[in-house]
């Protein structure tokens, strides 16, 4: 027993968190910037930060992540961190030629209170950015918010520096995506190509970090939205928002800015959510919703008819970041199964508006987020009362095993499994892989534990 | 080895009583150690005739850790040694860290040794203790007697208390104590009286009462202390005072801070008094 100290008895905690369903901030804002083509993340503080965020990445995705770091000294945190980003500027741009830098911040960094746009200016001055390319910053305290904000936060800094309007304006939609795998980012794209809708998706992570292995390194891949795309954005006529948490601030960003109007709606995981995803995208872009769509909808409805049996009253538990957790949850009751117990150490407001709507018939669901939600506190509830489905990133792995529960990875990060960024779990397509696996995790338990004459040839 | 940090009001005169002070304990033939903690490294200019030394941050910045006592510890007036942690010019950087960074060093590099045969530290800190790295001087065992320049002006006063607050709070788990006020005067109506009040409601002593004279002024801008300056000037007394009741004191306490109506009752009832 990996875990057994873990009790069933909960008791009260003010204070401490185990095993939080979290990260930090910089963590976010490093895979947001990988999200632009011919962008170095940079992280401004000391070199194990940038160190661990690079491995938590290169970890889940099975990809070099290149990041800078301003590697603070002793001497940096009392005089501030301005020398040694200057010369980081300059190296990395007289090195690395990326179009832009993109830097977040660390809890050193902003303890001491570095003014990064004087940073950044000074930089500038001293003739260390070349002209045509850029410097960004956002600031990713990390003892505000979690890795979810610091991918929004990001992607903010991304509007607000390059998004232009201009008199022209352009028959586009803007989807922003929100906190997924690049696979996602690749289906909700084809959704929009069959509808035959003019899109710009940022970021964008497809041709970044799930890159075709072809024998030559690049130090930036061929993906990722161009800068000329961001500067773009700014002419589009509408934008959408992919899960409220990741992308709603770059969305209010872009209207402040831009005056382009904007819709926030989930990940599309699920039918009901991808319903809306393409209704949404049918009416902003004027499109129909073509028959080749409706198809895959039937094909998905056809698998859950199909597999229905199987899924009916099954108690699932969940964890991982609310802008995917809402979606799932909301698939999860669509096809009569039980949610109940879902955790995110994301602090959310949309998380604890939405779960109520979405479990009002589950009265036993139990469901938090911020930071007592933790992993210790879902498996003291599985201890309780057990699953028959646990469904999150590779920290559950540990109580899947204690407890033999099926186990299906879904979120950030997964660690120890591959695939997940070449198959999406988003659009009808997505949510049939995903069912698919859920289905597939419970009969393999179920072959492998039943009483010989249980075991059947068709199931 | 005593080791002594004095705290005050931004203003107050913390410097100057130091360091004259330090002077009339260096003429009592005590082997006595200056520590600046300010950014301004201003604390030792009058025991080395001028700003006249790099500071351990600035040192620490130009030639990395491998650094030398030498190059950061002058002799002043009467073999005293001055040492200036400096810090980050202005909104800048983090002069809390500095003042950490900078006695961490001052430890490593052997500046509190036997060898150094010192009979007083005293650490000169900028004004209030607005985060943990000024409160270093006052943790882990450093300074074990703290004083507290005030004047009788309200500001002044709040200052202090804020101190005896963070003071009775190491205390607790430390061994630094509250050695006593010591009443720079602003020549405020019957300031002697008030901060005698203060000081027993806190639970110390007002050590001393430094009367207020020109021949300070002087001094400084002769870049000395008043006991190198005129020596035989009535305020040279007055700090040779100050040094010995320092030197005789025994009066350690962890203080009680006042509640913030306490002490406006106390500016009140002096006030009014006259």
């Amino acid at each position: 027993m990996l875990l057994r100290h873990t009790t069933a008895k909960e008791i009260d905690r003010k204070a401490l968190t185990i095993n939080p369903a979290k990260t930090c901030q910089p963590i976010g804002a490093m895979y947001a910037a990988l999200g632009f083509h011919g962008c170095l993340p940079h992280s401004h503080g000391s070199q194990g930060c940038c160190a661990y965020h690079r491995s938590a990445l290169s970890r889940h995705f099975r990809e070099p992540i290149m990041a800078g770091t301003s590697s603070f000294s002793e001497g940096s945190s009392v005089f501030g961190g301005q020398a040694n980003l200057v010369q980081a500027i300059d190296t990395m741009f007289t090195v690395y030629n990326p179009e832009v830098i993109a830097v977040h911040t660390t809890c050193l960094s902003e303890t001491i209170g570095d003014d990064m746009l004087a940073i950044i200016s000074k930089a500038d001055e001293d003739g260390c950015i070349p002209k045509g390319k850029s410097v960004i910053y956002c600031n990713t305290p990390s003892y505000v918010g979690t890795h979810v904000t610091g991918y929004s936060n990001m992607v903010t800094s991304f509007v607000k520096n390059f998004a232009t309007a201009t008199p022209k304006k352009r028959n586009v939609i803007n989807l922003v995506a929100g906190w997924m795998e690049p696979s996602d980012m690749a289906e909700i794209k084809r959704l929009a190509k069959v509808m035959e809708a003019r899109t710009l998706m940022f970021p964008d992570m497809t041709g970044v970090l799930d890159a075709p292995l072809d024998g030559h390194y690049k130090m930036y891949p061929k993906g990722g939205t161009t800068l000329e795309e961001m500067k773009l954005s700014g002419d589009s006529k509408f934008t959408i928002g992919l899960g409220p948490m990741t992308t709603e601030a770059a969305c209010i960003q872009m209207d402040n800015k831009c005056k382009v109007k904007f819709e926030v709606i989930d990940i599309p995981i699920g039918f009901k959510a991808t319903d809306r995803f393409l209704m949404s995208l049918s009416r902003h872009a004027n499109v129909p919703i073509p028959e080749e769509l409706s198809d895959e909808r039937g094909q998905l409805i056809d698998l859950i008819s199909d597999s229905a049996r199987h899924l009916y009253g099954k108690r699932v538990a969940l964890w991982g970041d609310p802008d995917t957790l809402v979606p799932l949850t909301e698939f999860l009751v669509s096809m009569d199964m039980k949610p109940v117990y879902i955790v995110s150490g994301t602090a959310s407001k949309y998380f604890d508006e939405k779960m109520p709507v979405i479990l009002k018939d589950i009265p036993e669901a139990k469901f938090m987020c911020g930071e007592r939600a933790d992993m210790f506190r879902m498996h003291q509830w599985i201890k309780q009362e057990g699953v028959d489905l646990l469904i999150g990133n590779t920290y559950g792995k540990y109580i899947a095993r204690d407890e033999d529960t099926p186990f299906v990875r879904f979120g950030f990060p997964i660690a120890d499994r591959p695939g997940h960024n070449y198959f999406p779990k988003t659009g009808y397509k997505g949510a049939a892989n995903l069912l698919t696996q859920m289905v597939d995790a419970m009969l393999d338990k179920f072959d492998r534990v039943c009483d010989e004459e249980k075991v059947e040839f068709q199931m | 080895m005593r080791k002594i940090a004095i705290y005050g009001k931004g203003g107050i005169g913390k410097s100057t009583t130091t360091q004259n002070t330090v002077a009339g304990l260096a003429e009592m033939g005590k082997k006595v150690m200056v520590v600046g903690c300010d950014p301004k490294a201003d604390s030792t200019r009058l025991l080395l005739h001028g700003l006249a030394q790099k500071t351990v941050l600035d040192t620490l910045r130009d030639e990395g850790e491998d650094i030398d006592l030498d190059d950061v510890m002058k002799q002043g007036f009467g073999n005293t040694n001055c040492v200036e942690s400096g810090g980050p010019e202005p909104g800048v950087g983090c002069a809390g860290r500095g003042i950490i960074t900078s006695i961490n060093l001052l430890e490593q590099l052997g500046a509190y040794d036997d060898d150094k045969h010192l009979d007083y530290v005293f650490y000169d800190v900028l004004g209030d203790v607005v985060c943990g790295g000024f409160a270093m001087p006052i943790r882990d065992g450093k300074a074990q007697e703290v004083y507290i320049v005030c004047s009788g002006e309200m500001m002044a006063m709040y200052a202090a208390n804020n101190i005896c607050k963070s003071i009775a709070k190491f205390g607790k788990v430390g061994t630094v104590r509250l050695g006593g006020l010591i009443c720079n005067s602003r020549k405020v109506d019957n300031e002697a009286n008030m901060i005698e009040e203060f000081a027993k409601k806190l639970g110390t002593q007002m050590i001393h009462f430094v009367p207020r004279d020109n021949m300070v002024q002087h001094a400084e801008i002769n870049r000395k202390t008043v006991i190198d300056h005129a020596p035989t000037h009535a305020q040279a007394d007055e700090y040779r005072a100050l040094a010995k009741k320092i030197n005789d004191n025994q009066m350690f306490v962890i203080p009680t801070p006042l509640a913030m109506q306490e002490l406006e009752d106390l500016l009140i009832g002096f006030g009014i008094m006259n």
